[in-house]
């Protein structure tokens, strides 16, 4: 009798045609060619070939390793979750083991139909594995991102500023309201300069972001100042109707830099030898 | 029950919360506050928060509260201490506590109600 794995690479190899049009109608390999999913085939018969199914680090996964985790990562930036994209995967398996049994009636086809099965879920491991990796990095990314957008800034001995740049959204805002809070009881400042020199739109919710930050750092016993409105910004918050109410505002950082050096009792002066 | 104290320091009372209080006897303390500024007349109160780690809706209002009836009855109130945690909630609440003083720690907070009487000395004819 023919060994089992050949018999199920050798099946592999004479119905590809089949498997690979079954598995363009996965959803797993939406939008992917035929190629891919040949590719990704192949591997799979010669892992069964070299009888290793069971062994994620066996020579056929290797080959297919980055197609099968980019495929997933696809998936998972286009936020389906790590879970949704693991059962995507299984639904690879029952059209090939139903061919096989179909195609089969001997004393090889329960044990063939256990070896693919095996092999698949090995496929669905190699391809998980680097997702759980790189959706790690992803987040630890965006974290970083984040931190890195929102520094609070010492100016002085005691005036704190916070230069924001580009859109602010609720995450944002939030980052950077706990990063000034903590830096205000850190460095025991009595001064907070929000600049937003660099802030592209303000809408309502932004303006309302803007505002919680102020209140909360007043909470805290600090002044709080908003500076670089530029001209556009300014017309749209009139227009919006958003009242900074008894917010301080500055024309410039410079300008909130004074104010915040008047508020703690210094002044700038001329040195006497200029 | 607990008993929350109010100590006085000088003409200051200072009035310590932390957050196991609950909700009677964070009113009991607010009854308390009013009377002891009814008997002591004092130049000020520093309400400090610096033990209260999370606050909710009810507390935050009672500390608006004890600040907004002792402001009323002529005693400078400075509230002290607010963690960043606590600001976050209270700004989230809407609770900006009416413009009242506030300051980040307790030598802070005397040092604004000392700058504070100064103005109102000022102004006494």
């Amino acid at each position: 009798m023919q060994d089992i794995n050949v018999s199920v690479a050798e099946f592999l190899d004479h119905h590809g045609d089949e498997i690979v049009d079954a598995w363009q109608r996965r959803t797993f390999f939406a939008g992917r060619t035929g190629g891919d999913c040949r590719a990704v085939l192949n591997g799979v018969a010669e892992v069964v070939l070299a009888g290793r199914p069971e062994d994620p680090t066996a020579a056929g996964f290797d080959a297919i390793r980055d197609l099968l985790g980019e495929i997933a990562m696809d998936r998972i930036r286009r936020g389906e979750t790590a879970a949704q994209t693991a059962v995507t995967l299984h639904d690879l398996k029952p059209p090939v083991v139903e061919l096989w049994t179909s195609s089969r009636d001997g004393d090889d086809a329960l044990p063939g139909a256990l070896r693919l099965s095996t092999a698949l879920d090995t496929l669905r491991l190699v391809a998980m594995e680097l997702v759980g990796g790189e959706s790690a990095d992803l987040v630890e990314e965006r974290q970083q991102l984040l931190e890195l957008s929102t520094p609070v800034i010492r100016m002085w001995d005691g005036i704190l500023a916070v230069p924001l740049i580009g859109t602010l959204d609720s995450a944002r805002t939030q980052a950077t309201m706990e990063g000034l809070l903590q830096a205000i009881v850190d460095q025991q400042a009595r001064v907070a300069i929000l600049d937003i020199t660099g802030v592209s739109t303000v809408d309502t919710a932004v303006a309302q972001h803007l505002l919680r930050t102020v209140m909360a750092a007043r909470l805290m016993g600090a002044k709080c100042v908003i500076s670089g409105i530029r001209p556009q910004i300014a017309q749209t918050m009139v227009q919006l109707g958003i009242d900074l109410g008894d917010v301080t505002t500055r024309a410039t950082l410079a300008d909130a830099l004074a104010y915040g050096l008047r508020q703690i009792g210094l002044v700038v002066a001329a040195a006497d030898n200029h | 029950m607990t008993t929350q104290p109010v100590i006085r320091l000088d003409d200051v009372l200072l009035v310590s919360l932390h957050s196991d209080m609950g909700d009677e006897d964070a009113i009991r303390l607010q009854d308390d506050i009013a009377d002891r500024v009814a008997s002591v007349a004092p130049r000020g109160v520093l309400l400090d928060l610096s033990a209260v780690e999370i606050i909710d809706s009810f507390l935050a209002r009672v500390v608006h509260d004890m600040a907004a009836v002792t402001a009323t009855m002529d005693a400078v109130t400075v509230v002290v201490g607010i963690r960043p945690a606590v600001a976050i909630t209270m700004a989230e609440l809407g609770l900006d506590l009416g413009g009242l003083c506030t300051a980040l720690t307790v030598d802070a907070g005397l040092r604004e109600l000392r700058a504070r009487d100064e103005v109102r000395d000022r102004e006494r004819p």
